[in-house]
C-alpha cells in the first residue's frame, strides 16, 4: 500500500515537471514579457531592460524555469507583477472556494448519479430512456449558460438564493451552503449525467455475467445481487469516470465561478490571463496539475481497493 | 435522430457561412430605437441592448464557433491519427513513447492551459483551438492505439507485410480504413466538447473580441440584461445546446452502429427464424402424457421460446423429461441443440424475454410453470442449484471465497458467524479442497480452474438442493481435472441423494457418470433410455450418428465419420422430423409429418419411425459409408 503510494508519486513528478516546464516555455513564445507588462505606460528600451535584469529576465529560460521550480518546491510562487501580491497564498486562499465547489459537486453526482443509473439499470425500459435523455441534456447544455438559467430563475424572478458571490465557510456555515446551491447546481447538471450513464453501463454489463447468473440460480436474493455484488463489481469501472469528472469538474469550476464572481482559482486565471500576470497563471496550472495527480492517486488506490486482480499485496 | 442530427448542423453551418447572404441585418449596426426587443416581425428573435439583430447575431457567430471547432478537430485527427498508428502498430519503444505522452496529457488542466495560450497569443481564438486539438490528439491516438492493435495481426495485414509493402501504405490502405469507425466516434464527441470550450472562452471575453458576435460573447451580453429581458438568454443557448447535443448524437449513433456492425452475425442467424417458426409450433406432435408422480423433476410438453431482435423464437418445444430422487440424467446434443435453454427454463432463469411458452414444469410436485417469480426464487438454492461451464465466471471476482460462502449458508442456516463459517468450511471439505481455510481467503481469481469449480460446487450445495443442474461443467477443464470433478459429483450424488441433470455435448462423460440420457436435437427430443442401452442399441438415427462420430480406442478406424451437415438454428427448422435433412434412414413421411415418440422397449423413447433399421457403425447409411 504505502509503497504503491509511493511508487505513483515518484511517477508523477516528472509528469508536475513536463506540465509546469510546457506551461513555462510557452511564456518564452509570448510577444510581451512580464517586464513590460509591469512597465505599461512607463515603457523605455532602457527601463525594460534594467527591470528585466532586475526580475531575472534576462537569463536562459531553462535557468529561470529552475529557479521557479526551485522555488516553487519550498512554496513560493512567485509575486505577481500585476498586483504584487504574493502568488503562493493568493491560491491557498482561493483554493478553499474552488474545492468547496468541486467536491460537492462530485458528491453530487456520485449519490444521485450512482442511485440513478442503478435504478435505470434494474428497471430499464422507460427509466433507462429517462436517464439516457438527461445525460445527454447534461452533456449538451453548456454550463455558463445553465448557471445564468438559474440565475434567472432562482435569484431575479423568484429570489431566494444569492446571485453571486461567496461566503466563506468559516464566517458562516449557512451563508457558505446557500452560497453553492446554484454554483453546484450548475456544475451537477452535467456531472449527474455523466455518472447516471457510466452507473448503468457498468450495472448493466455486470448483470449479464455468468456468475450473477450463477448467483441467481443458487438462491441469491436480487437485492444482494445488485448492492451487493452488482455495484461492488460496477464500482471498478465507475471509479475510474469519477476521476476523469472530477479532473474536468476543474476546468468547469472555471466558468462557473466567473459566472457567479465567485473567487475561486478559476476566477483567478481568467484575471490573471487577461492581464497577461503569468506567475499568476503558472501558480494556477501547477495547482491544477497537482490536483490531477493527486485525484488519479485517489483514483489509483480505490481501484486496487476495488478490484482485488490488481491489488498490491 | 442522428440524422436530425446532422440535419441540424448543416442549417447551422448553411446560416454561418451564408450569413453575409442570408442575415437580415448587419450583425454590428446598432439600432438604439428597438433596444431589448422580443421576438417581432421585424427582429424575428429581438434584439440586444444594443439594438442588434440577434438572428443576425447569431449567423455571424456561428462563423467564430464553427472554424474553431474545424481547427481544434483537423489538429487533434492530423497529430493524433499517425500517433497511434505508430504505437499500436510498431510497438516497443514508439508504443512506450506514446503512451506515456497520453498519460502526462491527460492529467493536463485543458482550461488552464487554453487561458494560458490566450494570454500569450493576445486572444487569438485560432491558436487556442489550435492548443485544444493538440491537447485532445493524446486521447485519440490511444483510442487509435488501441483499434490498430486489434487489427493488426489479422491475416490479411499480415499477408500485405509479407508481398513487401511498406509499412506507411500499409498503415494507410489496410489499417487506417478499418479504424475508421471509433476515430469518426471520438472526432464526434471531440467536436461537442471543442464547441462547449470556444464558447466558453468567448462568454469569458476571451478568443474573438466584441464587438464582432460569438455564441457565448451573446450569453455574456443577455446576462448584464437578464432582469430586464430574460428572452435574450434563450436563443444562443438553445442553437448552442442543440449543436453541442447534435455532436454527442451524432458519436452515440456512430459508437451503436459500430456495435451493430459487430454483433450481426448473431443478428443475422435470429434474424431467419420467424419465418418458419410459426409452421413448426403448428406441427406439434400429441397431448402430454401425465407425469409421474414419482419423478423428483418432470417436464411435460414444455415449449420455450426466446426475445430476438426478430421477435419470438422458440428455441425448444414439446419437451418430455424426467429426472428421479437420486438419478443423474444426461441432456446430450450438439451445440445450439436447446439443451442449456432446458436448463435455464427449468431454473426459471431463461434470458430476458424468454419464457415457457407451454407445458408443466414440476418440481417435488409443484407446477414452476405456475408459480410466481417470487416463490420460483425461493425454490432455487435449496430446491435446486447450478453450476455452470466457465468457473473463471462463476464466482463474484470482487469478494473472498469464504465470504461469498458465508452469504450463502446465512441464507439456509440460522447462527453465529463462527458457525456460519464452520458450515462453510465443510462444504468446502466436502468438496474434497484439500486446504479450506486458505481456499476460504482467496479470490476467485487466485484459484486453479479445477479448484474454481470445486468452490462452485460447494457453493451450489449451501441450500442442499435435491437437484443440482449441471450445465457443462467440465468442459473448460483439463482432461485430469474433468475425471476428478467427476468422480466429485457422483460421490456427492451417492453420499446425499442429490439428483444431477448433467447439460454435456460428451459421451464419454454420459457413459462415464450418468444412469439416463436425453439426446436432444433442435429443440426436440429425439430419444431417451437407460445409458447402457443407448450405448449398445440406440434407437434414433442421430444418437447412432452422434456416437458413431465419437473417437474411440477399441475400434480401429481410418477416418471418424461424421453427420453430414450442421444443427439448423432456431426458427429454420424443417418441417416433419427435424433431423431428416442430415438423416440417412429419411424418407417422405419424414419430410412432412411430426415424428411422435414411440416406445418400442419399455423405458427406452424414440422419436423415429425408422427406429428398427437403425444400426451403430458400417450399418448405419451415409456415416458408415464414410468410415
Amino acid at each position: 500500500m504505502v509503497r504503491l503510494i509511493i511508487r505513483r508519486i515518484l511517477i508523477s513528478i516528472p509528469l508536475v515537471v513536463v506540465v509546469t516546464l510546457l506551461t513555462f516555455l510557452l511564456q518564452s513564445l509570448a510577444p510581451g514579457d512580464t517586464a513590460r507588462a509591469i512597465l505599461g505606460e512607463s515603457y523605455t528600451p532602457e527601463a525594460h531592460a534594467q527591470l528585466s535584469h532586475e526580475l531575472g529576465l534576462d537569463r536562459p529560460m531553462l535557468v529561470q524555469y529552475w529557479d521557479w521550480l526551485t522555488h516553487a518546491f519550498r512554496g513560493d510562487l512567485g509575486v505577481s507583477p500585476i498586483s504584487g501580491i504574493d502568488v503562493a497564498p493568493e491560491i491557498a486562499n482561493r483554493l478553499s472556494v474552488t474545492l468547496s465547489l468541486t467536491v460537492g459537486t462530485a458528491i453530487l453526482a456520485v449519490v444521485i448519479g450512482v442511485g440513478l443509473g442503478v435504478l435505470s439499470a434494474v428497471r430499464r425500459g422507460r427509466l433507462g430512456r429517462a436517464v439516457d435523455v438527461i445525460s445527454l441534456v447534461g452533456f449538451a447544455l453548456p454550463n455558463f449558460w445553465l448557471a445564468l438559467v438559474l440565475v434567472t430563475v432562482f435569484a431575479v424572478a423568484i429570489p431566494v438564493l444569492p446571485a453571486t458571490g461567496y461566503m466563506p465557510l468559516a464566517d458562516s456555515p449557512g451563508g457558505w451552503l446557500v452560497s453553492l446551491v446554484l454554483p453546484v447546481a450548475t456544475l451537477a447538471t452535467s456531472a449527474v449525467a455523466v455518472m447516471a450513464k457510466q452507473t448503468r453501463d457498468a450495472m448493466l454489463d455486470v448483470l449479464s455475467r455468468g456468475f450473477v447468473h450463477s448467483l441467481r440460480a443458487n438462491g441469491v436474493s436480487e437485492t444482494s445481487i445488485i448492492f451487493r455484488h452488482g455495484l461492488r463489481n460496477a464500482a471498478i469501472p465507475v471509479v475510474t469516470v469519477l476521476g476523469l469528472l472530477f479532473v474536468n469538474l476543474a476546468s468547469g469550476s472555471v466558468l462557473v465561478e466567473a459566472v457567479f464572481a465567485m473567487p475561486g482559482l478559476g476566477g483567478l486565471a481568467v484575471q490573471a490571463s487577461t492581464q497577461h500576470d503569468l506567475p499568476t497563471v503558472q501558480g494556477v496550472a501547477l495547482v491544477f496539475t497537482l490536483i490531477v495527480v493527486v485525484v488519479n492517486l485517489v483514483v489509483d488506490l480505490a481501484y486496487g481497493w476495488l478490484n482485488p486482480k490488481v491489488r498490491v499485496r | 435522430m442522428a440524422a436530425i442530427a446532422i440535419g441540424y448542423l448543416v442549417v447551422v453551418t448553411v446560416a454561418a457561412v451564408g450569413a453575409g447572404w442570408l442575415a437580415p441585418y448587419d450583425p454590428v449596426s446598432t439600432d438604439l430605437d428597438h433596444v431589448l426587443s422580443g421576438p417581432s416581425a421585424q427582429h424575428l428573435l429581438g434584439t440586444d441592448a444594443l439594438g442588434r439583430d440577434l438572428l443576425s447575431r447569431l449567423m455571424y457567430g456561428g462563423q467564430a464557433s464553427l472554424a474553431g471547432v474545424a481547427q481544434a478537430v483537423v489538429t487533434m485527427l492530423v497529430i493524433g491519427i499517425p500517433l497511434g498508428l505508430l504505437a499500436g502498430y510498431a510497438g516497443g519503444w514508439a508504443d512506450r513513447v506514446v503512451t506515456w505522452i497520453v498519460d502526462v496529457a491527460l492529467a493536463v488542466p485543458v482550461i488552464v492551459v487554453l487561458l494560458m495560450v490566450l494570454a500569450v497569443f493576445r486572444n487569438n481564438q485560432t491558436a487556442a483551438m489550435l492548443a485544444l486539438g493538440i491537447l485532445g490528439a493524446p486521447d485519440l491516438a490511444r483510442i487509435v492505439r488501441g483499434s490498430t492493435l486489434a487489427v493488426r495481426n489479422e491475416l490479411y495485414i499480415s499477408a500485405a507485410r509479407l508481398t513487401g509493402l511498406t509499412s506507411v501504405r500499409i498503415m494507410a490502405r489496410h489499417v487506417l480504413p478499418r479504424i475508421t469507425g471509433p476515430i469518426v466516434v471520438r472526432a464526434s464527441l471531440f467536436a461537442g466538447g471543442a464547441l462547449l470550450a470556444q464558447s466558453g472562452l468567448s462568454y469569458l471575453g476571451l478568443g474573438v473580441q466584441p464587438p464582432a458576435p460569438t455564441w457565448g460573447g451573446m450569453v455574456a451580453d443577455a446576462s448584464t440584461v437578464i432582469e430586464q429581458q430574460p428572452w435574450s438568454l434563450i436563443p444562443p443557448g438553445i442553437v448552442l445546446g442543440l449543436a453541442i447535443l447534435s455532436f454527442g448524437l451524432i458519436g452515440d449513433a456512430m459508437r451503436d452502429a459500430a456495435a451493430d456492425r459487430s454483433s450481426r452475425q448473431v443478428v443475422k442467424a435470429s434474424a431467419r427464424r420467424s419465418s418458419s417458426g410459426d409452421v413448426v409450433t403448428k406441427t406439434q406432435a400429441p397431448a402430454p402424457v401425465e407425469p409421474e408422480s414419482t419423478a423428483l423433476l418432470s417436464l411435460r410438453g414444455v415449449g420455450i421460446e426466446l426475445a430476438t431482435p426478430a421477435g419470438q423464437s422458440t428455441v425448444a418445444e414439446n419437451l418430455d423429461l424426467d429426472v428421479q430422487s437420486g438419478e443423474i440424467v444426461g441432456l446430450v446434443g450438439e451445440s445450439g441443440c436447446g439443451k442449456s435453454m432446458t436448463g435455464r427454463a427449468v431454473l426459471g432463469l431463461l434470458p430476458e424475454g424468454g419464457r415457457v411458452n407451454a407445458g408443466r414444469i414440476v418440481f417435488e410436485g409443484r407446477d414452476l410453470t405456475t408459480m410466481s417469480p417470487r416463490e420460483i426464487r425461493r425454490s432455487r438454492g435449496a430446491g435446486m442449484a447450478l453450476v455452470s461451464q466457465d468457473p473463471s465466471d462463476s464466482l463474484d471476482p470482487v469478494f473472498r471465497v469464504g465470504h461469498q460462502l458465508d452469504e450463502l449458508v446465512r441464507k439456509y442456516h440460522k447462527g453465529s458467524r463462527k458457525e456460519i463459517r464452520a458450515r462453510g468450511l465443510e462444504l468446502l471439505r466436502s468438496v474434497s479442497l484439500p486446504d479450506p481455510e486458505a481456499v476460504a481467503r482467496r479470490y476467485p481469481h487466485e484459484l486453479s480452474g479445477g479448484m474454481a469449480q470445486r468452490v462452485a460446487i460447494a457453493f451450489a450445495l449451501a441450500g442442499s438442493p435435491s437437484l443440482l443442474i449441471a450445465d457443462e461443467p467440465t468442459t473448460a477443464l483439463d482432461v485430469t481435472v474433468q475425471a476428478e470433478i467427476l468422480d466429485l459429483l457422483r460421490g456427492l450424488s451417492s453420499t446425499t441423494g442429490m439428483a444431477i441433470m448433467f447439460i454435456t455435448h460428451d459421451w464419454g462423460v454420459v457413459a462415464d457418470l450418468c444412469d439416463r440420457a436425453y439426446v436432444m436435437y433442435a429443440g426436440h427430443v429425439m430419444e431417451s433410455s437407460p445409458v447402457g442401452r443407448m450405448f449398445a442399441n440406440p434407437l434414433h438415427p442421430y444418437t447412432a450418428g452422434l456416437l458413431d462420430s465419437t473417437p474411440r480406442r477399441d475400434v480401429r478406424r481410418q477416418l471418424l465419420p461424421s453427420i453430414p451437415g450442421t444443427v439448423p438454428s432456431a426458427g429454420e427448422w424443417p418441417t416433419g422430423c427435424h433431423f431428416h435433412p442430415r438423416c440417412p434412414l429419411a424418407t417422405s413421411v419424414c419430410e412432412v409429418t411430426a415424428i411422435p415418440m414411440a416406445e418400442p422397449e419399455s423405458n427406452h423413447h424414440t422419436r423415429c419411425i425408422h427406429h428398427t433399421q437403425v444400426r451403430r457403425g458400417g450399418g448405419n447409411g451415409r456415416s458408415g459409408a464414410l468410415a
